[in-house]
């Protein structure tokens, strides 16, 4: 068992403070994701779960014991680093025993173990090599190798595979989720792609300026962004955000006047927000359909269409100057120039957003 | 491994593939120079001390090692000089030469011992043969005079333990200072480093007559640890290190600590592997500065028990004559274990650069 729990975790770096109070709790066995942007802190966020950088405020559980103050060494925690961090000057075999080595493990009990990860991650063969004669996709094993045969209690990796090319990212990602059914273990997972966050979370929290935007299953994020940053983060590609003004509200939902032109009526309260008041309409690419020219809810001029055989998106520009993208399922035979209208989802696939705090506003059930 | 191929290739090397450019003349004139400034003294001290204590009081310019040919003198004394003798008419003949007399010289005939008769002395050359003198160095190593006054095996030894252990000691002392100001992060840690590396700026002597009367008040004088202890900690060494330190990545560190491991052994175990290559370096410095040294040992050590080779060599310098013949051969082989040792750490320090390349 191995639960993790944050409250309030700050940290600071001399007068910049870059983790700002952040409340998190983590079930056994679960597989979270710490996604966003450059610089958002995911990364430090990590760092202070490992124990490798001191909190500046709030507590770390880990089983609901608090361990801030128990070192990095001590918290029975094992970590992949974006750059591996394997001992040069060590061979495979050695840089997988060391960890035992350093908690006493006997020594039959080291190489049963090593034995083990080396047969679940197919490294027997480069035992003996250093990691400077290894590929980077098999660096990348040793690492997570290192990691298992320390048995610990949570593992956590710092955004593992972006070193890696596309195709190997691929084939690891399925290989770290499988070692996720068979292990059981929690593990945290760090990365500014939010692809890898969708494909392999259980859990995902979206970060932002040292914030936690949103923290839910995959799913739950895509459907129900909390604002507008999620909205925008989650899902390939990014959602469209049309500017408009609240309307009165009608029994179908609140009504929208959209800067384009036109009136939509979006399923969900008004939470709280006057009529004439900002918004913004979120619409994803892959919700909106392309009738004539003149019908639906407003015209596109299409600048660009990109065709890639199974599905196409075209971009263009609405008439208030927006820019706005359509997915489209197989292939179209709209070109540049062309002038199409759209319709703009069905209601309950419409996200609101107010445009000044950029909280979702509460979808009607 | 380096094979002949290798080596004739990286010497050969030249611009382009044709004749030789005139650039390359210029080159291989310039280290063929560089050659020749370096090698030449170590040259001329190897050749000098195989020759005769005669040449060398001579000044003898020849390469070779010319020795006057002797023979037993009949009455069973010391042996006599042979010359070679140019009679008036242009033939020559070997004499033994017995003794002055005025300008003429008194010889014999090799043939003919009993007949001592006299010649004008400039009708005598040297007779000379090429003889390297081997016992410039078994006889100050093992021979008679060795227990008197210079034993070489005893300096030896004491030279190899200072050396031996103030570098090992140096080592040590210094990655750790160096570990500490390179990876932890404390208050003053900077100004710690300014303060180490300016004291570069104190030239030794300064600092000699206050360093004397620590290690004496230490009851260090005439042991070999009072030669050891005040050079074990240098500015070099740190500084050297320190920089080499900094260029290791800060993630391997923080891998070892997530496996468990505690800060002694990450030194031990990751930081001085890893630091091999400067580790090499500082090693060769230390030796040199340690089997080199004289000043310091010459004020500490006054019992010649403790005296270091280089100490040893300085007693060969008499007030009234000096056994230079002795002095070189001793030289030489003093200069021996440094050469070597350099030589294979020298090899070291490329298969430790080689094996650092971290991704």
């Amino acid at each position: 068992m191995a639960t993790l729990e944050l409250r309030q975790v700050s940290k600071a770096f001399g007068a910049t403070r870059v983790i700002h109070g952040i409340d998190l709790a983590i079930d056994h066995g679960e597989f979270v994701v710490f996604v966003g942007p450059s610089g958002c802190g995911k990364s430090t966020l990590l760092r202070l779960i490992a124990g490798l950088e001191p909190v500046s405020g709030g507590a770390i559980e880990i089983d609901g014991a608090r361990v801030n103050d128990v070192p990095a060494a001590e918290r029975g925690l094992a970590m992949v680093f974006q750059s591996y961090a394997l001992y040069p000057h060590m061979s495979v075999r050695q840089n997988l025993s060391f960890g035992l080595e350093n908690l006493k493990t006997p020594k039959a009990e080291i190489a049963r173990r090593v034995a083990e990860a080396a047969r679940m991650l197919r490294m027997e063969p480069l035992l003996e090599r250093r990691p400077g004669q290894l590929s980077g996709g098999q660096r990348q094993r040793v690492a997570i190798g290192r990691a298992v045969v320390r048995e610990p209690k949570i593992f956590l990796f710092d955004e593992p595979l972006s070193n890696l090319d596309a195709e190997l990212r691929v084939q690891m990602r399925i290989e770290i989720g499988n070692l996720h059914q068979r292990l059981g273990n929690t593990m945290i997972y760090v990365t500014h792609d939010q692809v890898e966050a969708m494909t392999m979370a259980d859990r995902i929290a979206v970060l932002k300026d040292g914030r936690l935007e949103q923290f839910g299953r995959p799913l739950d994020l895509y459907n129900r962004p909390a604002n507008l940053f999620v909205a925008g983060f989650i899902g390939s590609p990014r959602m469209n955000f049309l500017d408009g003004a609240l309307a009165a509200s009608g029994p179908d939902g609140a009504g929208v006047v959209l800067k384009a032109g036109g009136r939509i009526v979006v399923p969900c309260a008004d939470g709280g927000l006057t009529p004439g008041a900002a918004v913004r309409l979120g619409v994803r690419p892959e919700h909106i359909a392309i009738v004539e020219n003149g019908a639906g809810d407003v015209a596109l001029s299409v600048v660009l269409t990109e065709q890639l055989g199974g599905e196409s998106y075209l971009h263009g520009n609405l008439p208030s100057g927006e820019a706005l993208s359509v997915r489209l399922h197989g292939q179209t035979r709209v070109r540049r120039g062309d002038v199409v209208g759209l319709l703009l989802a069905d209601p309950g696939l419409r996200h609101l957003f107010d445009a000044q705090s950029g909280l979702a506003l509460p979808m009607r059930t | 491994m380096i094979g002949a191929a290798d080596i004739a290739s990286f010497l050969g090397r030249r611009r382009g593939r044709g004749a030789l450019h005139w650039s390359d003349w210029l080159a291989y004139g310039y280290l063929a120079l560089g050659v020749l400034v370096v090698a030449l003294p170590i040259l001329w001290m190897f050749v000098s001390s195989v020759k005769s204590p005669r040449a060398l009081v001579e000044n003898d310019p020849r390469l070779m090692p010319y020795e006057q040919v002797t023979t037993p003198a009949p009455d069973g004394g010391r042996a006599l000089n042979v010359f070679v003798w140019t009679r008036p008419d242009g033939s020559r003949t070997d004499v033994a030469f017995v003794g002055p007399r005025g300008i003429n010289a008194r010889v014999f005939e090799l043939s003919a011992p009993q007949t001592v008769f006299e010649v004008p002395r400039n009708a005598l050359t040297r007779k000379e043969i090429i003889q390297p003198r081997w016992q410039n160095y078994s006889e100050p190593t093992f021979g008679a005079t060795q227990s008197r006054t210079f034993n070489f095996l005893r300096y030896f030894w004491n030279s190899l333990f200072v050396t031996v252990v103030a570098t090992l000691l140096t080592l040590v002392v210094n990655a750790m200072a160096a570990f500490a100001l390179s990876k932890y992060r404390f208050r003053g840690r900077d100004a710690m480093v300014l303060v180490i590396v300016s004291t570069l700026l104190i030239p030794p002597t300064v600092i000699l007559v206050p360093l004397f009367i620590t290690v004496s008040s230490l009851g260090m004088l005439n042991t070999l640890w009072g030669v050891i202890i005040p050079a074990i900690a240098t500015p070099t060494g740190v500084f050297l290190l320190r920089q080499y330190m900094l260029t290791i990545p800060e993630e391997l560190l923080e891998a070892a600590r997530m496996d468990g491991a505690s800060e002694w052994k990450i030194f031990w175990r990751i930081m001085l592997p890893l630091s091999l290559p400067a580790l090499s370096v500082l090693a060769i410095l230390s030796v040199m500065w340690r089997w080199n040294d004289f000043m310091w040992p010459l004020i500490v050590l006054t019992q010649s028990e403790v005296f270091t080779l280089q100490l040893g060599l300085s007693t060969f310098k008499g007030e009234l004559n000096d056994n230079m013949h002795h002095l070189l051969a001793m030289t030489v082989l003093t200069l021996m274990p440094v050469t070597l040792v350099f030589v294979f750490l020298q090899r070291h320090i490329t298969t430790g650069i080689a094996n650092t390349g971290l991704k």
